[in-house]
C-alpha cells in the first residue's frame, strides 16, 4: 500500500470488517495478537517451572525429571556496548545481555511459554526465531516486539536436539551480525549421557566499521557484511573471551562436553580442538551420536554440534575454527585448560632437544660413521657367506646386463664378440681378464691407440664412460662382462671403481 | 501483513478524527515559517512493496519542521490541552509508556531536558499536537524523501560521512537522556535530525507493516526482504530503510518508545 492520503483507506476498512465477520482471528496471520492458547486439561495439569537460563560459557544443569512440564522462559533483548577486543568496544544487540544469548535447556515434550522482552532503551524492534520450534517462522512473527514492549507465545518441543535461535527482523544480517543468536537444547526424553563438564561456545562473524582491534567504539559495517568480509570471527563475542583467566577448565580423566553453535550470519566453522579428538559427535546437533573419533567437525551458519571427549593428559587445548586465518587474525581462539597428573606414555612431552645440521651431518656425525661401519660389516658378512655372496653377485650381473645393453652392446655386440679388426671382443678376452684395474680405468676414461686382444691388434677409440655411468653402474657392468660368455671373475665393487676414479 | 490489523488501527483513527476537531481549539502558536524547511518535489522509491503497488511514489513539494518537537513544546501543548496530560490521557490513545520519562503531568524533570526531542508519545498524541498547531504529520513518502537528502546532496546514500553518521546512530542504544535537537547537523534542505536524534512518527506509518517474520513477507509479496527472496526489495543493501520499516511495523498507534518522537509538516501552499 502506498496511498498518500489516509482517507483513501476507507474501502480497506470495509473489506477488513467483512473479513472479521467471516473468519476467526487467527486466520489473519501470525503477526496478529490472537490471545492466550487454551491448554487442554492434560497440558494444563503439567507442573509449571521457570527455565533456568545460563550465560556463556556456562550451561544450565541437566534436566532430571523424566516427565514433561510447562516451562516459562523470560528472555530480555538488550542493546549493549561492550569490549570486542583490547581497547575496542562494539555495540552488540543481545539476548540476555551476552553474546551468544542465554542458553535455554528444556526437555522433549515440554510445553514452553515464551516471553520476549525488548528493553526500553533498544533502538529497534526485535524478535526471535527458535530453530527448535515447529511452526511458521519459528516464533519470529509471534515475538516481533517494539522497544519497551513484551511478546508471548507458546510452543511444544517436539524434536530433541541442539538448536540455534536468532533474531529474524530485517535486515537480518545486521541483527545476527550484532550478536543476536544463542542455543536452545531440547534434551531427549531419556536425557543425555552424563558428562563431567558442559560448556557453551558459539562462533560468530562481526563486521565492524574499523580495523581489527582498531580502538574506540565500533559499530556494524553494512558493505563489509554484504561482501562477507568480517573484521572479527569470534568465540563468545569477544577476542579472548575463552582465553587466560576466562579459559574453560577440566581435570584429567573428566569427560568434557561442548555445546557448540555458529550464529553466523555468514560463515561456516571448521571446529577443531588442537590436541584432542572428539570421542563422540552429535553431528549438526541432532539427537544421536553420528560419528566417533573426529578431528574437525563442520558446523553450518545457523547450526550446531555437540562434542564429547575425555581429557587424558594435562595441558592447554586450543579451540579454533580450522579456517586458520580466522583463528590467527580475526580472533577465533579459545582455550581449555586441563589440570592433573601427566601420563607420559599417552603424551611424553619433549624428550630430546639435539642439534640438527641437515645434510651437512652426513660425513662427520656419529650416526653417519656408525652407519658406514655397519654397512662394511654387512659387506664382510656377505662375502664370508658363499650362498649370499653368490646371490649378491647374480644381482650385480643382472643389473650390469642392463647397463651393457644400453651403453656397450652397439660396438661389443650382445654376444660380447665385438667386430673383428674394429671392436675388440669381451667374450673370453685375455686383455679384459688380465688386469682388473686396467679394465676399470678403460671404462672410466676410455682407450685409444693399439692394443692386442687374443692375438689380434686393434687401433680404435673407446669413449670414456666416467661421466655417463656412476661407480655402481661401472662395477655392475664389469661384473657382467667378466662373468658372461665363458668369462669368470670375482664381482667388481664400488670401492674398486672409486679407487681408480680417484687416481 | 494484515489488512485486518490495519483495520484495527484505523478504527480508532476514525474516532479520533471525530474527536480531533474538538481538541484542535486553542493550540499553541505555530512556529514561524522560518522554522520549517522546504522539501522540493521528488520521487520516493519504497525499499520493498507489494507487487500490486507502484515502484515509485511522486511527492509534491511540502514544508517540514526543521527540528523535531521538543519536550518544552510538547509541555506547552499538554498545558493547553489537559486531556493529553499523562494522568488524563485515554488509554485508547496512549498506553502506559506515554511521557513516562517526564517527572510529572506538567513537569519535565532530569530525564527530559526542555530542548531535547519529546519521546514516549503515541501516534494519536503526535497527531493531536500537529492539528493543534494547524499542521499535520508528514506522510511516510514525504518523510522518506526529506530524510534521503544528505548533508550536501539530495542523495545522502552517496555521502560517506552521512552514511557513517547514520549507521553509527542506528547501531547505538538509546541514551537515558537525549541530546538537544539543535545538536543535529542540517541536511541540504535545512532539516535537522531526521537521522541521529530519534525515530519519528509519520501519518501513515501503518502502511509499512510487516508480519514480523521478515522472510515470509517476500513470499507474500509483502514488504520486507530477508533471508529468502530479494525479489520484493528495490534495494536490499539499504539496511537503514529496512530498519525504519521494521520499526514502524512493530508499532501500534497508542504506543510510544523511548526513541520515538515526531515533527510536523504542512502543504507548501496551504489551501
Amino acid at each position: 500500500m502506498n496511498s498518500i492520503r489516509p482517507s483513501s483507506r476507507l474501502p480497506g476498512l470495509l473489506l477488513a470488517a467483512l473479513a472479521l465477520a467471516a473468519a476467526p482471528a487467527f486466520a489473519e496471520g501470525p503477526s496478529a495478537v490472537v490471545g492466550p492458547v487454551h491448554l487442554p486439561p492434560d497440558v494444563a495439569a503439567l507442573p509449571v517451572e521457570q527455565a533456568v537460563l545460563a550465560s556463556p560459557p556456562h550451561v544450565p544443569p541437566p534436566i532430571t525429571r523424566r516427565t514433561p512440564a510447562r516451562v516459562v522462559v523470560n528472555l530480555e533483548v538488550k542493546e549493549v556496548t561492550k569490549r570486542i577486543a583490547d581497547g575496542t568496544e562494539y555495540t552488540f544487540w543481545t539476548y540476555g545481555g551476552t553474546v551468544p544469548g542465554s542458553f535455554i535447556r528444556i526437555r522433549a515434550g515440554d510445553v514452553v511459554e515464551f516471553h520476549l522482552n525488548n528493553h526500553p532503551s533498544s533502538k529497534l524492534p526485535h524478535n526471535i526465531d527458535l530453530h527448535a520450534v515447529t511452526g511458521a517462522g519459528g516464533g519470529a512473527a509471534s515475538t516481533f516486539t517494539a522497544p519497551g514492549h513484551s511478546s508471548q507465545f507458546t510452543f511444544k518441543a517436539l524434536n530433541p536436539g541442539l538448536y540455534v535461535y536468532h533474531c529474524a527482523t530485517a535486515p537480518v544480517p545486521m541483527h545476527i551480525g550484532n550478536g543476536m543468536y544463542g542455543l536452545i537444547l531440547v534434551e531427549p526424553e531419556e536425557g543425555l549421557p552424563p558428562a563431567d563438564k558442559e560448556y557453551y561456545v558459539m562462533q560468530g562473524d562481526f563486521y565492524a566499521n574499523g580495523a581489527y582491534a582498531g580502538g574506540g567504539l565500533q559499530t556494524f559495517d553494512t558493505p563489509k557484511s554484504i561482501d562477507e568480509h568480517p573484521t572479527y570471527v569470534l568465540f563468545n563475542g569477544a577476542v579472548g573471551s575463552l582465553v587466560g583467566d576466562n579459559a574453560l577448565t577440566a581435570e584429567v580423566g573428566q569427560r568434557v562436553r561442548l555445546f557448540f553453535g555458529v550464529g553466523g550470519p555468514n560463515l561456516t566453522s571448521s571446529f577443531h580442538v588442537i590436541g584432542e579428538i572428539f570421542d563422540k559427535v552429535w553431528l549438526e546437533g541432532g539427537n544421536r551420536v553420528a560419528q566417533e573419533n573426529v578431528q574437525t567437525t563442520l558446523v553450518p551458519a545457523g547450526g550446531s554440534t555437540i562434542v564429547d571427549f575425555k581429557v587424558e593428559v594435562p595441558g592447554t587445548f586450543i579451540l579454533v575454527d580450522h579456517s586458520l586465518s580466522r583463528a590467527f587474525n580475526k580472533g577465533a581462539i579459545g582455550m581449555l585448560k586441563v589440570s592433573g597428573a601427566a601420563d607420559r606414555v599417552v603424551y611424553s612431552g619433549k624428550e630430546v632437544d639435539a642439534v640438527y645440521l641437515g645434510s651437512a651431518a652426513e660425513a662427520g656425525s656419529v650416526a653417519a660413521k656408525r652407519q658406514d661401519e655397519l654397512e662394511q660389516k654387512i659387506a664382510a658378512e656377505i662375502k664370508a657367506n658363499p650362498a649370499i655372496a653368490g646371490l649378491a653377485k647374480e644381482v650385480r650381473i643382472e643389473k650390469g646386463k642392463q647397463v651393457y645393453m644400453q651403453n656397450c652392446f652397439a660396438c661389443h655386440l650382445p654376444s660380447g664378440e665385438g667386430m673383428a679388426g674394429v671392436f675388440p671382443p669381451l667374450a673370453k678376452s685375455d686383455f679384459l681378464q688380465a688386469d682388473r684395474e686396467r679394465a676399470i680405468r678403460i671404462v672410466l676414461k676410455g682407450l685409444s691407440g693399439p692394443v692386442t686382444v687374443n692375438g689380434q691388434t686393434y687401433n680404435g677409440v673407446m669413449p670414456p664412460q666416467g661421466e655417463v655411468l656412476n661407480p655402481e653402474q661401472i662395477a655392475d657392468v664389469l661384473t657382467y662382462v667378466t662373468n658372461s660368455w665363458g668369462n669368470s671373475a670375482e664381482p667388481f665393487t664400488v670401492d674398486e671403481v672409486r679407487k681408480v676414479k680417484g687416481e | 501483513m494484515s489488512r485486518l490489523r490495519c483495520a484495527f488501527l484505523r478504527l480508532p483513527r476514525l474516532l479520533l478524527a471525530l474527536i480531533g476537531a474538538a481538541l484542535a481549539a486553542g493550540g499553541a502558536a505555530p512556529r514561524g515559517g522560518e522554522a520549517m524547511a522546504t522539501i522540493p518535489a521528488g520521487v520516493y522509491r519504497p525499499v520493498s512493496r507489494a507487487t500490486t503497488d507502484p515502484e515509485t511514489v511522486a511527492v509534491a513539494a511540502f514544508r517540514l519542521d526543521a527540528l523535531p518537537v521538543t519536550n518544552a513544546e510538547f509541555l506547552a501543548f499538554v498545558v493547553a490541552h489537559p486531556r493529553w496530560r499523562r494522568s488524563r490521557v485515554s488509554p485508547l490513545f496512549a498506553d502506559e509508556t506515554y511521557l513516562r520519562h517526564w517527572a510529572g503531568d506538567t513537569e519535565l524533570g532530569p530525564l527530559a531536558p526542555p530542548d531535547a526531542p519529546v519521546v514516549n508519545v503515541s501516534w494519536f498524541a503526535a497527531r493531536a499536537y500537529a492539528r493543534a498547531e494547524g499542521r499535520r504529520l508528514p506522510l511516510l513518502a514525504e518523510w522518506e524523501l526529506a530524510a534521503a537528502a544528505g548533508y550536501a546532496t539530495p542523495r545522502g546514500r552517496d555521502e560517506p560521512d552521512f552514511n557513517r553518521d547514520l549507521y553509527a546512530w542506528l547501531a547505538r542504544p538509546t541514551p537515558d537522556v537525549l541530546p538537544a535537537v539543535s545538536s543535529a547537523r542540517p541536511n541540504i534542505h535545512g532539516a535537522r535530525g531526521l537521522h541521529g536524534l530519534v525515530w519519528e512518527w509519520v501519518d501513515d506509518f501503518d502502511t509499512a507493516m510487516v508480519t514480523g517474520e521478515s522472510r515470509a513477507d517476500a513470499a507474500r509479496d509483502q514488504n520486507l526482504f530477508c533471508g529468502g527472496a530479494a525479489a520484493a526489495a528495490s534495494d536490499p543493501g539499504d539496511y537503514a530503510a529496512f530498519m525504519r520499516q521494521a520499526l514502524r511495523s512493530s508499532l501500534k498507534a497508542r504506543q510510544g518508545t523511548a526513541s520515538l518522537g515526531f515533527r510536523c509538516a504542512a502543504d507548501l501552499s496551504p489551501p
